[in-house]
């Protein structure tokens, strides 16, 4: 028995993480942000140098063939590094329902240049938990109406998108009737967007029943893990910080206040790396818990992570609300990944249903 | 990642899992049981293996190789046939780890096997009512007078001391020590002349904890546990053994799955409970908190089995797990309303009253066993290396 760790798994997030601490931080993220760049190219040849783009991908298409808990471990890594690139849809969503849900030739003739990097896919599944603004997809056949909001990893060559019926299409960025407009939200480490279908001409997958459902937890599970690692550092940075701030003669960490503020983030916040972690093993390997794991876990994070990332910048103080630090752009992440594929209180719904509950 | 344990340990499962439902019905069921049922049970469970597994042998246990997996499944197997398991009073769970690490060979033959066999009930004399927190600075006197020890001064919070025939008590025997060094370990009869135990009434109505006062009451000098002065460290072996077992997420699991039933049952105007979203959203909420300490309680397992380091993980258990508790029981409170605030007796009485009596009862344990303040303290310097509060000299 052993619920942790391989070395290769320990590894796998010091490599990631230690070339995100050369490359990537503070100092990636804010021309980013600033330049309103599309895509880091930089941190995305990185990533593919590392293999990271082809982490779920089979090895017969050219990927690493590794699990979801691996996935999870790496999307913790970019969440405590706020990484500007793009995970949950292009390594993680999109190469999972083409794999489940597409043909052979689909496969062949996608998940190749996914697992090398050199296409970026995004994932257009928001209406399949929530519509808002009249969105929601209509296929006629192999076209697509309609429009889908908060498309993850926008800045894309290729789409994911789900139909009002949970069929599953691909749609190229460059297709004909299909217009793209970014979504400028709260977070700027990671680009958002909106697809107008007109006439679009899309790719069905063939064998998406019940695919969907899976992919959109696959979503959540990655998305729950990075917003765990932002959470992580947001609590380091603050521990840090009251080591040395000094105020009334002593570092403020040697208050009860704070030292109080610190503990209660990291008891929360401490079960949730186990909460991670099993989820993202359920998924692979218990079929009867992964659903309910996968929404818990992701309602659940969220809420521990919006209060650490409070608690975190009460701890810096009016430094911590300036740009200064750029304590924000871990908090804004945050922000943004709770709402993506249903907000906590809309899964927790989702999980009462599952049991029957509601 | 693996989470299973292994074609061994499932035959020992399939043992574990005959014995209980063979015998199952000779355990106490918490109804008007005699201690002799208990004892009788005990003792059974002794013979068998499961309870007082890794005691050596010569003090009366079972004299297995500690095995973590093998302990687990029999808490698993037993809770799941919801068998009580074997005595769990403070002598066998805190002060025999104590006796085998630092008692005298003398000690141990005396005190373990009696203890574990239920012959000798403990209670744990730590707390003051000066001392709380800041337990270190405690003040009841030992003073070595020819062979024996006379001891002088208050104890309080003591559960079971009405009904305990020994007690584990924490001394200042040096007054001229610095105050973590002046302490010791004795081991007290309850019949001792000058030793009288007076009732504490809690908020929830029961009698659990008592003060015990103490007047020149004479302890032979040999009852001493290690040496003089060493009592605080000894002391905090049993401590650790205590925070361990407040905040058991498996009972959390139980109370949680307990209360999803209570929901889906009760009903206001007509409508079930469960079926209103605000009740609906508050139990689902907690569901995701008891999974995730759920989860964090496998990691430290596999951590122990693998002699891994999890120390923050381990350190949040009873800070967490009480909180939650308090609220879980809460919770269903608000679900039964009115009838929820019924106590003691009557015609609505829910459950015999405790959903009201938990919710009270871990508003203690929030404060027992370390206060949840003392628990951010211990989270914040131990966990995460910030500096100690300045302490006044």
């Amino acid at each position: 028995m052993e619920f942790g760790l391989s070395d290769e798994q320990k590894m796998l997030q010091q490599s990631i993480g230690g070339y995100l601490q050369e490359n990537g931080g503070l100092k990636r993220v804010r021309p980013f942000a600033d330049e309103d760049q599309d895509r880091a190219e930089d941190l995305w040849t990185g990533f593919a140098e590392l293999g990271i783009p082809g982490l779920l991908i089979a090895e017969e298409h050219g990927g690493l063939g590794f699990s979801m808990l691996d996935a999870a471990l790496v999307a913790e890594v970019l969440g405590y590094n706020i990484a500007p690139a793009p995970f949950a849809a292009s390594v993680v969503m999109v190469p999972l329902a083409i794999a489940r849900a597409g043909s052979a030739e689909q496969q062949a003739a996608w998940l190749p240049k996914l697992a090398d990097g050199s296409v970026i896919a995004g994932a257009a599944l928001t209406e399949a938990v929530g519509a808002r603004e009249g969105a929601g997809v209509q296929a006629d056949g192999s076209t697509l109406n309609g429009k889908a909001l908060f498309v993850i990893d926008f800045e894309a060559d290729v789409y994911l998108v789900a139909d009002d019926q949970r069929r599953l299409y691909l749609v190229e960025a460059n297709a004909p009737g299909l217009q793209r407009q970014r979504l400028s939200t709260v977070d700027k480490t990671r680009r958002v967007g909106e697809l107008i279908f007109d006439g679009t001409p899309a790719d069905p997958l063939p064998n998406g029943d019940g695919v969907l459902t899976q992919i959109i937890d696959a979503g959540r599970i990655v998305l729950a893990a990075d917003t765990l690692g932002a959470a992580q550092c947001m609590l380091d940075q603050a521990v840090a910080y009251s080591k040395v701030r000094e105020q009334f003669g002593r570092v403020i960490g040697s208050f009860q206040a704070v030292k109080h503020l610190c503990a209660e983030m990291a008891a929360h916040l401490e079960p949730c790396r186990a909460m991670s972690w099993y989820a993202a093993h359920a998924y692979d390997n218990l079929p009867d818990e992964a659903r309910l794991t996968a929404l818990h876990t992701r309602a659940h994070i969220a809420e521990v992570a919006k209060e650490v990332a409070k608690k975190s910048t009460e701890v810096h103080g009016g430094v911590g609300f300036t740009d200064e630090l750029g304590l924000h752009y871990w908090f804004k992440r945050i922000n943004l990944s709770r709402q993506l594929l249903g907000g906590p209180d809309r899964v927790r719904e989702e999980a009462a249903q599952l049991q029957g509950l509601a | 990642m693996d989470l299973s344990y292994g074609e061994k340990y499932e035959t020992f499962r399939g043992t574990v899992r005959e014995f209980v439902s063979a015998n199952g019905q000779l355990a106490p069921d918490g109804s008007e049981e005699t201690l002799d049922k208990a004892r009788d049970w005990q003792h059974l469970l002794i013979e068998n293996g499961y309870a007082a597994r890794t005691i050596p042998k010569e003090y009366g246990g079972g004299g297995y190789a500690p095995d973590l997996i093998e302990s687990r499944i029999i808490a698993e197997e037993f809770a799941r046939a919801q068998v009580a398991t074997g005595m769990a009073g403070q002598g066998i769970s805190m002060l025999i780890p104590v006796l085998l690490e630092r008692g005298s060979d003398e000690q141990r033959k005396q005190f373990i096997e009696p203890t574990l066999r239920g012959d000798f009930m403990w209670c744990q004399g730590y707390s003051e009512p000066n001392s709380g927190s800041d337990l270190a600075s405690l003040s009841t006197r030992a003073v070595l007078d020819g062979d024996e020890w006379v001891v002088n001064g208050q104890k309080i919070w003591t559960s079971s001391a009405k009904t305990a025939d020994w007690m584990f008590c924490l001394v200042r025997s040096e007054p001229d020590a610095r105050k973590h060094h002046g302490i010791s370990f004795l081991l007290i009869s309850m019949d001792t002349p000058g030793l009288d135990v007076r009732p504490l009434k809690t908020m929830a109505g029961d009698s659990s904890f008592n003060e015990v006062f103490f007047t020149d009451v004479r302890v032979p000098k040999d009852q001493i546990v290690g040496n003089r002065g060493e009592g605080w460290a000894i002391a905090n072996v049993v401590l650790k053994y205590e925070r361990d077992s407040l905040g058991d997420p498996d009972i959390s699991l139980r109370r949680l799955n307990a209360l999803i039933e209570l929901m889906k049952t009760e009903t206001v105007n007509g409508e079930r409970i469960i079926d209103n979203p605000v009740y609906r959203d508050r139990v689902m909420q907690l569901q995701g908190r008891v999974m995730a300490l759920r989860f964090n309680d496998l990691r430290l397992l596999s951590a122990k089995i693998n002699k891994q380091e999890a120390a923050l993980a381990t350190m949040i258990v009873k800070l967490q797990g009480t909180e939650l508790r308090h609220e879980l029981e809460g919770l269903a409170v608000d679900a039964l309303g009115e009838l929820g605030t019924l106590y003691e007796e009557g015609p609505y009485l829910r459950d015999n009253g405790q959903w009201m009596r938990d919710h009270l009862y871990f508003l203690g344990l929030i404060i027992g066993g370390g206060t949840n303040q003392i628990q951010k303290n211990i989270i914040s310097e131990r966990g995460l290396g910030m500096p100690r509060e300045p302490r006044t000299v």
